[in-house]
């Protein structure tokens, strides 16, 4: 390009180099062809796909109106959702703290810690909360002990890592002048450490429960307590109302959430 | 200043006593009264610790003999997440500028903020539910429900950049007697480019993962063959399942990160 | 009294930072270290606390030899000697009198660096200091709503809150506008005859040495090449101790890398 004569490239403009629009149109060649693979090998029935609407509608149509009158036990199983989803955060912060401490790289007292640490963080995050909670469904048999055992383990791992990234990113400096007291690592840690990873811990805790809130709605379906076992129980007799029921509950459930967490937030750091 | 120079304690964070001590009573009252009355059955943990150990004795060595089906489940998977990654990138376009309050008209944005509000609040495992019971059983469930999954997380975050984008340009635009759509088209969609292309690879990421779970309420993909799995009690062939799933998805995180840092 | 005797620091195989240097401070005076960035002055301060580990040489506080000390024994020695920071590094989400009183953290139980409940004795000291410095009124305010000068204060209590047999300043006023500048060293030179306190500081502003000082040390990658009054200073010795390149002073000592 750049040997080409002057006068030929005044009238001549284009935003991307040629490599750059080569580049382009493969990424967008590829993408289509990507596409095109998924579409036509997906094993879809596709007289159901143009079904599709018409099954949505009459579904719609069949759950209104919503049908209020089974609210008390939908407002307890809320209550219990939110009590998996608090007591799990409180419990998963607990015990994240130390696993955070040993999976920092600038923390773990050596290579070995830092790798089991490493370890508890991904196996804790790629098992999802559901596969959790049937294992755990499994131990403690149907009801909330599981679910709260479910969205810990899979809260510690989430809590862990983003706490641990927190301690990485400490300033270094307070460190420093501990150390140059005369101060022990435990209490380097309190007065160096904590202070500095104090936001960041409020912040994920908050996250995490506004997540986990959400994922405790699902846990009954299951059999592991909380508002999922109305919606699941709604389902299956085809009561498609009180499952409109259900979904305007948890919606206003998550909403709260939101909102309570916002609010903390603002409050708190 | 201090009236006994020898005694210091540090400011509490709520300075009123009252609220303070209200706080921490209630917060006591809480954790106490839930964890009391957690219906823990000890005779039935130690029923389920065997059964548990009978689980995992069942489980091990993993089994990889139906490979076949593992890899079908998969690519089952894989098309499930790009279907509904494109397909939830064009609904997130046209949503995400409804739901900017710098573009849209007041009662656009208040329906554009509202359908994302709802996308977000399901969990995928109800929607995928919900679509099982409306369109059947199989992958278009599932990818029907995670295109619900990605207009929920593009359009929110989509919406935010459109909000954040200089307004200077689109001021210049106007200022040339430039229409809606070139408007658009050269001061607004440049600028969100390179954020839509980034959420569109987390999202196919994050889709890979949902897909996974959604298959266990029958929406299609590698969660079905897991559900499969373990409802015919083939332990050992649900844990090689579950291996390869952890294996991928930390595949897919490692990859979709290294394309996002290439591109920004 | 502090006495460094061949004191040299290397890192990883390149060429020595600090070489073969001696040095003795004592009595009250404050000492001024000069010289370019690179020379090696920080590097000396942090190898009198073993914050960077010395590779040979001695360093002796009052009888007790330094670089032999395990890390235990290390701990308990450090208390000894205060330092003081370029930029400050104080704990700022904590109250100023916990940053104070982090200085005492080497003597005080866990218990009580845990809940905030110090020592009588250390409060009163503390407010003491405070007073001294004029920042007793910040005790209950957090580190970070403090002005430079202030915090700089703040780091100052902290080290006298160890009663230190020696204080170390590293570039304690860099950070800071000329006239806070002035402040903080006056408010060392004074503090050092007040409390009888060897003080040895970093410093690049000359002026700001040559006026406050007792003894001034020019150092040369890595060696000491003026130790002497402040009147002694003249514009030849200026040239010395800031001219050259440090490729040529390290070529000089034969083990370029």
């Amino acid at each position: 390009m750049g040997t080409q004569p002057l006068q030929q490239t005044l009238d001549h403009w284009s935003r991307f180099t040629l490599r750059q629009r080569l580049m382009r149109y493969g990424g967008l060649l590829f993408t289509v062809l990507v596409v095109a693979w998924a579409l036509s090998s997906i094993d879809v029935i596709w007289e159901w796909v143009w079904d599709a609407p018409t099954q949505m509608g009459d579904l719609f149509a069949r759950m209104m109106p919503p049908d209020p009158s089974n609210l008390p036990s939908i407002l307890e199983a809320i209550w219990q959702t939110v009590n998996i989803a608090t007591l799990a955060t409180m419990i998963a912060v607990v015990v994240s703290l130390p696993v955070a401490y040993i999976s920092a790289q600038n923390t773990t007292p050596n290579r070995v810690t830092l790798w089991i640490g490493r370890f508890i963080l991904v196996s804790s995050r790629s098992v999802n909360t559901i596969i959790w909670a049937l294992l755990f469904v499994a131990i403690f048999g149907p009801g909330i002990v599981a679910g709260i055992v479910a969205i810990m383990f899979r809260s510690i791992g989430f809590l862990g890592k983003l706490l641990g990234e927190a301690i990485e990113e400490i300033d270094q400096k307070p460190v420093e002048a501990l150390e140059a007291c005369g101060a022990s690592r435990f209490k380097i840690v309190l007065y160096a450490i904590v202070p500095q990873v104090m936001p960041a811990f409020f912040a994920v805790a908050i996250l995490r429960w506004d997540i986990n809130l959400r994922e405790s709605t699902v846990l009954g379906l299951v059999g592991a307590g909380g508002i999922g076992m109305i919606l699941q129980g709604a389902i299956d007799t085809f009561n498609w109302p009180e499952v409109s029921m259900v979904l305007l509950t948890i919606l206003a459930l998550v909403v709260f959430g939101e909102v309570v967490s916002s609010y903390m937030r603002k409050k708190i750091l | 200043m201090t009236p006994d120079k020898a005694i210091w304690r540090k400011p509490p964070f709520i300075r009123n006593p009252v609220l303070r001590y209200g706080l921490y009573a209630v917060l006591t009252i809480y954790i106490v009264a839930t964890l009391a009355t957690l219906p823990i059955d000890w005779d039935r943990v130690s029923d389920g610790m065997r059964r548990a150990q009978r689980i995992f004795s069942g489980a091990f060595p993993p089994n990889f003999d139906r490979s076949g089906l593992l890899i079908d489940g998969f690519l089952e998977s894989l098309k499930i997440a790009i279907l509904a990654t494109v397909g939830g990138i064009l609904l997130s376009v046209p949503l995400a500028f409804m739901a900017a309050r710098n573009i849209a008209i007041k009662p656009v944005y208040f329906l554009g903020r509202g359908i994302i509000i709802v996308a977000r609040s399901f969990h995928p495992v109800i929607v995928a539910i919900i679509f099982v019971k409306a369109v059947g059983f199989g992958p278009f469930a599932g990818a029907l429900t995670l295109v619900v999954y990605s207009v929920g997380f593009v359009a929110k975050l989509l919406a935010e950049r459109i909000e954040e984008i200089d307004f200077g340009q689109v001021e210049a635009m106007r200022s040339v007697g430039a229409g809606f759509l070139a408007t658009l088209a050269y001061a607004v969609v440049p600028q969100i480019m390179p954020r839509l292309v980034g959420l569109g690879i987390y999202q196919l990421d994050s889709n890979l993962r949902a897909s996974a779970v959604v298959g266990i309420v029958g929406a299609g993909g590698i969660g079905a063959t897991l559900a499969n799995a373990f409802g015919r009690y083939d332990y050992d062939f649900a844990l090689a399942i579950t291996m390869v799933i952890v294996g991928v998805i930390l595949l897919s995180e490692a990859v979709s990160g290294f394309i996002r840092k290439r591109i920004a | 009294m502090l006495k460094i005797s061949k004191l040299t620091k290397r890192y990883g195989a390149g060429d020595p930072v600090l070489k073969e240097l001696d040095l003795t401070v004592e009595g009250d005076q404050l000492t001024s270290v000069i010289g370019s960035s690179g020379a090696g002055k920080s590097t000396l301060l942090r190898c009198i606390n073993r914050l960077v580990e010395p590779t040979s040489g001695s360093v002796d506080l009052n009888g007790t030899e330094f670089t032999t000390l395990n890390r235990r024994e290390l701990r308990i020695a450090r208390r000894r000697i205060g330092m003081v920071f370029q930029s400050f590094n104080l704990i700022d989400r904590l109250t100023v009198m916990e940053n104070v009183q982090s200085g005492r953290l080497g003597y005080i139980s866990t218990w009580a660096a845990l809940s905030r409940r110090y020592p009588r004795e250390d409060i009163r000291h503390a407010y003491e200091l405070m007073e001294r410095v004029g920042i007793a009124h910040y005790a209950d305010r957090r580190a970070d709503e403090l002005s430079g000068g202030e915090r700089q204060r703040v780091g100052v209590v902290r080290a006298l809150m160890q009663r230190p047999e020696i204080l170390l300043a590293d570039e304690p006023t860099a950070s800071l506008d000329p006239k806070t500048s002035e402040q903080i060293m006056s408010l060392l030179r004074d503090l050092a005859s007040e409390l009888k306190l060897p003080v040895i500081i970093n410093i690049h502003n000359v002026t700001e040495a040559k006026e406050y000082s007792d003894r001034i040390v020019g150092m040369r990658y890595g060696r000491i090449i003026f130790d002497d009054l402040p009147g002694k200073l003249d514009k030849a010795e200026m040239d010395e101790i800031y001219a050259g390149v440090p490729a040529m002073d390290r070529a000089e000592v034969g083990a370029v890398a």
